[in-house]
């Protein structure tokens, strides 16, 4: 962290200070109402959800909009704390323990749509597996969708981390959108995967 | 025998079995961080109703949300009572429940509809 804080120049307390209202503009103009680095667990998901329901909630947001951004959250922060891989200290792998992974999280907006985004670390060896799944769900319409989720749902067995392999698949038919995913490599071992979700603001838009 | 009844929370929904007041209904949310264990006593309700049914019995859901692990289970519930109705321990009829703008809550049913051989109803509210 502290390395962080100097290599953007922030040696003394004005620049760290200027750092903050940037940081601060830069949220207001992207309309990001949620952004957090840390610890994904079962309370942070049921936390998340609820202020953005509220907040959904004071913007008068349409009923289904709010579900689908309510469902996407879910599924993106469950994802992490069952699937990330993380080594740091903290995090647990056991649902006896509670399950706890690091991750970032951000939730934003603009005129025409949502955006949530979600990162977490992942092996190497991991990647071309995932990036098949996602590229397999990417290739499939709304009734290819319906029919693999409903199969899935069918053969997957609930898995030891209580997760059903079923989170993409409803995150692509929730939002109608692609998934957009990245992996940025950190190391020889592991990689960072970014997955945003686009849900329209506009209910009919994917009907 | 006894009735399973537990009360909603944030992430977790109510569930009413009871066979002497002919009450079987789930409603709420469910999102809980281990489905197994959450739904491992409705599961062994099940087996012993299905030993001493009532003739009829009528599943009510009125699900507000659910995540993709709770819809398998939800799912392997729904098999189980496809067995009973199938062996003719209790004619099974589920109500689904879902809010009248709700579409996606109204697919979901349908869909299991189409998985499950029991008859549905579906109830828009």
């Amino acid at each position: 962290m502290e390395d962080g804080v100097k290599n953007i120049g922030l040696e003394s307390k004005s620049e760290y200070m200027k750092f903050v209202v940037q940081f601060h503009h830069m949220m207001v103009d992207k309309s990001i109402t949620l952004a957090y680095e840390g610890e994904i667990t079962q309370d942070i998901t049921k936390a998340f959800t609820s202020m953005t329901e509220r907040n959904l909630d004071r913007m008068e947001e349409d009923g289904k909009i709010k579900k689908k951004v309510y469902h996407v959250m879910v599924e993106c922060l469950q994802n992490i704390a069952k699937h990330a891989d993380d080594k740091t200290e903290t995090a647990s792998d056991t649902l006896v323990d509670g399950l706890a992974k690091n991750g970032i999280f951000i939730v934003g907006s603009d005129a025409q749509e949502y955006f949530i985004t979600s990162g977490n670390s992942i092996e190497n060896s991991r990647i071309q597996e995932l990036k098949d799944l996602l590229d397999n769900i990417n290739s499939l319409d709304k009734d290819g969708l319906k029919e693999i989720y409903k199969f899935k749902m069918k053969e997957n067995a609930i898995s030891s981390k209580g997760g059903a392999g079923l989170g993409f698949i409803d995150i692509a038919r929730k939002t109608g959108n692609q998934l957009e995913y990245h992996f940025e490599p950190v190391d020889k071992n592991n990689s960072f995967f970014l997955l945003k979700s686009r849900i329209s603001r506009f209910a009919s838009a994917e009907e | 025998m006894e009735a399973l009844i537990i009360n909603k929370t944030d992430d977790t929904p109510a569930i009413h079995l009871d066979k002497a007041s002919g009450t079987f209904q789930f409603s709420g949310k469910s999102l809980p961080e281990d489905v197994t264990t959450f739904y491992a006593p409705v599961f062994k309700w099940l087996d012993e109703y299905g030993s001493a049914a009532n003739p009829e019995s009528v599943f009510i859901f009125k699900m507000t949300y659910f995540n993709t692990a709770s819809s398998k289970i939800i799912l392997d519930i729904l098999m189980r009572l496809e067995n009973l109705h199938n062996d003719g321990k209790t004619k099974v009829t589920v109500e689904w429940h879902h809010d009248e703008d709700d579409e996606d809550m109204q697919e979901a049913g349908e869909e299991y509809s189409e998985i499950v051989e029991v008859p549905f109803k579906f109830v828009a509210v």
